[in-house]
């Protein structure tokens, strides 16, 4: 029983991740109709974005001898880089898919499966081959819950995640910009019609989805320390699963498909033998596409697939 | 007004040109084969010593491409052998034999087309053959490309023809080159996982296409998992479950330990030599390309086109698009297949994600809906690939940024929508009906 919580907290954890990254293909997905297959590679620029500014910040640190707590060194290496990642977001935005809005939508998962492999090369190209280790900020402690065992840093993670996805929640439903994404979700044609910037609205949406990217990296780093170019692949195309899991256009569904992703593969490798864990953790997710194709929260009409 | 003030010169050179360009839309395949042969006799003949003359070590390998970026200073050097060993012949094979082709095509063209289209066939292969011969490189990289023609227009008939985006190729390749791996090396190879062969090892060859077809409906079974949930639904729940299924296919025989699982499966006998490869690649080309011609491929079409205004016209959908997809299925585990036993060794790591935007990236550069965009793709990606090979890591810079492009100018890639008509490309550029 406390091996199962233990793995509930772990699968949290796990989840959030997912989560993060989920956000930020389904709102593209939803609002521009295109599938952003270099997100998950976002999700690696942004933690080797938080890698240069965490050693930047402390080799300035320890330079003006100011004893900075490791913690404030992690939210402002959250703040900058979520800040840079989404300029890196936008100018994706700007240069693979503007020029593919009236394309086929293959053509834009086309760009942006090449665009990920322009990323991941020259991440390979300007850092080397070799693996990278995410600076040590936070000091790891345990805390002893009733038999369960919580790190601090498993807390962090999942409370910094579960509140920016409130946050974003409420931007969606509440703000003027939230509203006109929204909009777009609901026809993309009418809307530019109506007054609304729709190139302005796409690179905001980017710039979001990648920021939350970016967080999800920056957090991956400190759970797990090692940085290497193709990290990006294996979650971005998970978490590209997971949002679908969730729905069209709901960042409810997103992040609830998020966590049950993470729940799967934590306890598929709980009960089995771990090297089974793809394969069955699949096989669930193919069990419930076939039975709801839409997703948790989606709607069962569905827009063709044009090419 | 211009066009008075345009200078003598000018108007001599674009008239050259014209008539250049007009002179070799003139010649029949006949005198462009003729050529190429006669250039693949000159290189065994006097390639060698012409190409350690000009300074190479050996004979330039892929047309001098891959010397090109690795060592830019011996391009003049590169330049003079292509000009006199491949270009030289083939101008003067055109220029003296042009009218002489022209009758001889317009003479086969009247024999059976099926006698025509095998000697033209056989002409090809004899070229390929040659031109292989001189290193194993160029056998190797010959065979892959192959391959990679079969792989993109399976990949084509559902990307293309259907219109549906799917990312389970790689799963189907791995199901065939399993499948087959399997098939040869239980009944033929005196292995440790499989143990003694139950026939004898002369029967090997013959009964190897038995085996591609195996790893073939081995694919096209998988199929079904992907297509019965998929086609019960519209929209974009192919690309998921389809992607899906990839990550199943590749956890799935990394866990099956009697096929080796992650460390994969060697030892096939090597069948796949260039008869083989070629034999089915052209097999592949003629089924597929009298499939997309057929009733069953404009019904294809329609189900891209307008679903359900192709249902409101008598085309049974659902029954379209398995068959289709199956049948591409099938197509990418031959390739598969034959991919196993040119290597001779599989492993489930190369059937990932890489692979798929490999695969992906040769339909779409090449072009949706044409045999022969794909054939362009495959053959024009895999020899880039190889040329680029120099520049080690910036060719995964290049070759997607040049992907990139043709995306943004041309969405549907190089040659798309082409129809590939054999009778009009073998035919004669003349009428010689009047002739004896």
């Amino acid at each position: 029983m406390l091996f199962f919580f233990q793995n509930v907290v772990n699968a949290l954890q796990w989840g959030s991740f997912y989560a993060l990254i989920a956000l930020g293909y389904s709102m593209v997905y939803s609002i521009l109709m295109l599938f952003n297959f270099a997100h998950g590679d976002i999700f690696m620029v942004g933690a080797y974005i938080g890698f240069g500014i965490a050693t930047a910040l402390l080799a300035l640190a320890s330079l003006g001898s100011i004893a900075v707590p490791g913690w404030v060194i992690l939210v402002l290496t959250i703040l900058i880089s979520m800040f840079l990642t989404s300029i890196v977001g936008i100018i994706v935005e700007r240069v693979g898919y503007r020029p593919l809005r009236d394309a086929p939508r293959a053509s834009a998962a086309i760009t942006g499966l090449m665009i990920g492999i322009i990323l991941e090369t020259g991440n390979l190209a300007l850092m080397g081959a070799q693996r990278v280790r995410f600076p040590y900020l936070i000091k790891g402690e345990t805390y002893n819950l009733m038999g369960v065992y919580i790190t601090n840093k498993k807390i962090m993670i999942v409370l910094v995640s579960v509140a920016l996805m409130l946050a974003l929640h409420q931007f969606i439903k509440r703000s003027r910009w939230g509203m006109a994404m929204r909009a777009m979700s609901f026809d993309f044609v009418i809307v530019p019609l109506m007054g609304v910037p729709v190139n302005k609205i796409a690179a905001m949406t980017f710039a979001i989805g990648s920021a939350l990217a970016a967080v999800a990296g920056i957090l991956f780093g400190v759970a797990y320390p090692v940085l290497d170019p193709y990290m990006g692949i294996g979650f971005g195309w998970k978490a590209f699963v997971a949002a679908i899991l969730g729905g069209r256009g709901s960042i409810m569904g997103a992040t609830l498909a998020g966590f049950l992703l993470g729940f799967i593969e934590i306890f598929v490798a709980m009960v089995f033998p771990s090297t089974f864990r793809d394969l069955i953790a699949y096989s669930i997710i193919l069990a419930i596409l076939v039975f709801r194709p839409h997703g948790f929260f989606g709607e069962a009409h569905s827009a063709k697939l044009r090419l | 007004m211009a066009r008075n003030n345009a200078t003598v010169s000018e108007s001599a050179a674009a008239g050259y040109f014209e008539r250049l360009l007009g002179f070799m839309r003139g010649l029949p395949i006949l005198a462009w084969l003729a050529g190429a042969l006669a250039a693949v006799i000159l290189e065994r003949l006097v390639g060698e010593p012409l190409a350690v003359a000009l300074g190479f070590s050996k004979v330039p390998m892929l047309f001098g491409l891959v010397i090109i970026m690795g060592s830019p200073l011996m391009i003049p050097s590169v330049l003079a052998y292509l000009a006199v060993i491949y270009i030289l012949p083939i101008l003067v094979c055109g220029r003296f034999l042009g009218a002489a082709a022209d009758r001889a095509a317009g003479k086969l063209m009247r024999l059976p087309f099926v006698i025509t289209v095998l000697f033209y066939l056989a002409l090809v292969f004899l070229i390929l053959h040659i031109w292989s011969g001189i290193s194993d490189y160029r056998l190797l990289t010959l065979k892959l490309t192959l391959i990679a023609v079969i792989v993109t227009l399976s990949l084509n008939l559902i990307n293309g023809y259907q219109g549906e985006f799917s990312c389970s190729h790689p799963g189907f390749m791995a199901l065939g080159a399993y499948g087959a791996s399997v098939f040869s090396l239980v009944l033929f190879v005196d292995d440790k996982i499989f143990g003694l062969p139950y026939l004898p090892a002369w029967l090997g060859p013959f009964l190897f296409p038995l085996g591609l077809i195996a790893g073939g409906l081995l694919a096209s079974i998988g199929a079904l998992i992907v297509a019965i949930p998929s086609f019960r639904t519209r929209g974009d729940y192919l690309a998921i479950i389809s992607l899906a299924f990839l990550f199943i296919v590749k956890s799935l025989i990394e866990n099956v330990e009697i096929v080796g699982g992650p460390r994969g499966l060697g030892s096939q006998p090597d069948w796949a030599n260039l008869p083989t490869v070629f034999i089915w690649t052209v097999l592949c080309v003629w089924m597929i390309n009298n499939f997309v011609r057929s009733t069953m491929g404009k019904a294809v079409n329609a189900v891209r086109d307008d679903e359900e205004a192709a249902e409101a016209m008598t085309v049974n959908t659902r029954r379209t698009k398995m068959i289709n997809f199956l049948f591409a299925a099938f197509w990418a585990g031959v390739a598969g297949g034959l991919f196993a036993h040119v290597l001779r060794y599989v492993n489930p790591g190369t059937f990932g994600i890489k692979k798929l935007a490999e695969v992906l990236a040769m339909v779409y550069f090449g072009g949706l809906n044409s045999v022969v965009g794909s054939i362009v793709g495959a053959v024009s990606l895999n020899l880039l690939s190889e040329a680029l090979r120099p520049l080690q890591i910036f060719k995964w810079i290049i070759i997607p940024l040049l992907l990139i492009l043709i995306m943004i100018y041309r969405p549907t890639g190089l040659i798309a929508f082409r129809e590939f008509n054999p009778r009009k490309i073998l035919s004669p550029r003349k009428n010689h009906e009047g002739d004896a």
